[in-house]
């Protein structure tokens, strides 16, 4: 029955995305359209329609690629129905720094996000949840302030409303072009969660590839349940800067979700096809119901 | 010329002016110093002040301890795992009222700094200083915080302890804080390692010190790819780090006046305007009700960098 049920989402998802006329990415990382692309840890020669039928996860060595965050919450939500909120967000250019609101546009033309991160309600086997999902695409994920805000406001109205949070971290860490500003979107989102969290509603974050930063300094390490996505990285300080202050090279596996397991930072490991049914039983366990 | 440059020039000077025994010379060189001096002290740049809030001669948290509260014991460990000499932590009595002082730790000997770090805490410091928070709360202590720190520790322990994790969880648990928090930056405000200390109902900078995303350095290294540190200076005045940037920006609620060379141990102007802050404000503080405060510290927060959607 869940195998029928898997191949349903499949197929609303190759539908959903011919929907969305294919959005275009070509950044690292990341596969580029295509008849053909190539696994980024095996080397795969792997059918686009094939990855993207799997999920965009390998079918060959089973490595997680970036899924884009519509594809995401189209496979979460149930007939791939949702609603994204908050979107048109007015920008801050608090440094006046150069070529940022360009750069800005440039992304939001390429990519067809309006930000770093996607916010969205609707139903998971019929309970109402709220979803924030952040798109490394869009200059790595980085914690805007129309990022910060948008999460923020989607957490008080998760408060406000009493309904769970899911929020699917991706990130790079702070976007450097807002200054402080962008470091002061931790307080800002880390306080909102503080009352989601006082009001004993449920959060649950989901690390994906790569969270590190202040992301992982706020709320990626504030879920009651932390899920990782396999492999995936995460970790505050970035390798390179810590091997050059102890002047040693860092453990294989070092920061990915395997590694913060056993260290007792990540609740669980879950694969991408278990994604929702995982969350189905999460959800489950924590509705009014259950006893 | 950079302030760094200016005062090695001036040292340089009063080192000649004070093995001179020719007055002629002596008079010319006096007029000489006092004119590098007005240079160096006048025009300020952001990079200056990167450079003075890092100068090891500024007050450290042990100075401000002494300085500003009539007593004080200092608590020690995480209750976890061990003690961080890089924050450190106690209760004082500011003019008989007890408050929790919690603050980063620097050293000016390398023994010093090698106990404390150089001021970046891993895990275990934020978690003893949430611990010494909680603590605060319990007893109804204010909370007053001295904030200076390069940044949290990049080490591979820090990394397997949760370093994330610690820090996040205080932002979470300082937002709910029932007491009058009160945070100042004294030197260097480096990042998350920073940030972790410092939501409070009210923040403070000494005029010299700075408060950042990240190093000036690492900012030109990662947006400019500047390996050979060319760029630090123009990265340091587009970040808008220094206390008067971080005023205008409302994002910091009083500046404190510094001596035109910079602080040091001996300024007792510095330390006297804390003490009457900190009176005024924690008597202000603690007259409003409990939702009031934390209503007032989640709005301070909130409005940061708030934007509207179209």
């Amino acid at each position: 029955m869940m195998e029928k049920l898997f191949q349903e989402r499949k197929e609303k998802l190759v539908f959903f995305k011919r929907l969305r006329n294919k959005i275009n990415h070509q950044t690292r990382n990341e596969i580029p359209d295509g008849l053909y692309c190539k696994c980024a840890s095996c080397n795969e020669t792997i059918l686009q329609k094939v990855l993207v039928n799997n999920l965009y996860v390998c079918p060959r060595c089973g490595h997680h690629h970036q899924l884009p965050a519509h594809q995401r919450l189209a496979l979460l939500y149930d007939q791939g129905r949702y609603k994204e909120l908050y979107q048109q967000i007015e920008h801050l250019n608090p440094l006046d720094f150069p070529g940022y609101d360009e750069k800005i546009k440039m992304l939001q033309d390429k990519t067809k996000l309006d930000e770093a991160v996607v916010v969205a309600s609707g139903k998971i086997n019929g309970t109402k949840v709220i979803t924030c999902v952040m798109d490394s695409r869009f200059l790595m994920g980085s914690m805007s302030s129309a990022v910060g805000e948008k999460i923020t406001r989607v957490i008080e109205h998760a408060t406000k409303r009493k309904y769970p949070l899911i929020i699917f971290c991706a990130s790079g860490g702070a976007r450097m072009q807002e200054g402080i500003y962008s470091l002061m979107q931790m307080a800002k989102t880390s306080s909102a969660l503080a009352r989601h969290h006082e009001a004993g509603l449920l959060y649950i974050s989901y690390i994906t590839h790569p969270t590190t930063g202040g992301v992982t300094a706020s709320f990626a390490m504030l879920g009651d349940i932390i899920i990782g996505e396999p492999h995936a990285l995460i970790g505050f300080a970035g390798a390179r800067v810590i091997e050059s202050t102890i002047k040693q090279k860092l453990p294989e596996g070092f920061q990915r979700t395997e590694f913060m397991e056993k260290q007792g930072f990540i609740d669980l490991i879950v694969k991408r096809q278990d994604m929702r049914s995982t969350i189905i039983r999460i959800l489950k366990m924590h509705s009014k119901g259950a006893k | 010329m950079a302030l760094i440059d200016l005062e090695k020039q001036i040292t340089q000077l009063q080192q000649q002016l004070s093995n001179s025994e020719n007055k002629e010379e002596q008079k010319a060189l006096k007029i000489q110093i006092a004119k590098l001096k007005d240079e160096a002290y006048n025009n300020i740049s952001a990079y200056d002040r990167v450079y003075m809030a890092r100068k090891s001669n500024r007050p450290h948290i042990q100075d401000y301890i002494q300085n500003i509260f009539d007593d004080f014991i200092e608590l020690h460990g995480d209750r976890l795992y061990l003690d961080d000499g890089s924050i450190m932590g106690g209760i004082a009595l500011l003019d008989n009222q007890p408050v929790t002082v919690i603050g980063h730790a620097k050293g000016r000997t390398l023994d010093e700094n090698l106990h404390c770090n150089f001021g970046m805490s891993s895990p275990e410091g934020y978690r003893k200083a949430l611990r010494l928070m909680k603590q605060a709360e319990k007893f109804h202590r204010p909370i007053i915080t001295f904030i200076d720190t390069p940044g949290a520790y990049p080490g591979l322990e820090a990394e397997q302890h949760g370093i994330g994790e610690a820090i996040a969880r205080n932002l979470r648990e300082m937002a709910t804080l029932s007491v009058p928090v009160i945070a100042v930056v004294v030197g260097e405000g480096g990042s998350g390692g920073a940030l972790a200390l410092s939501v409070a109902d009210r923040i403070l900078m000494l005029e010299n010190s700075v408060y950042s995303i990240l190093s000036p350095e690492g900012f030109a290294s990662i947006l400019w790819k500047d390996k050979e540190g060319t760029r630090v200076k123009e990265a340091a005045s587009l970040m808008k780090l220094t206390a008067k940037d971080l005023y205008e920006m409302k994002i910091i609620d009083h500046i404190i006046k510094e001596p035109k060379t910079g602080a040091t141990v001996t300024s007792q102007k510095v330390y006297e305007q804390l003490k009457d802050y900190f009176i005024k404000t924690i008597l202000e503080l603690n007259k409003l009700s409990k939702t009031n405060l934390l209503n007032k510290r989640y709005q301070k927060y909130r409005t940061i960098g708030q934007v509207s959607v179209l």
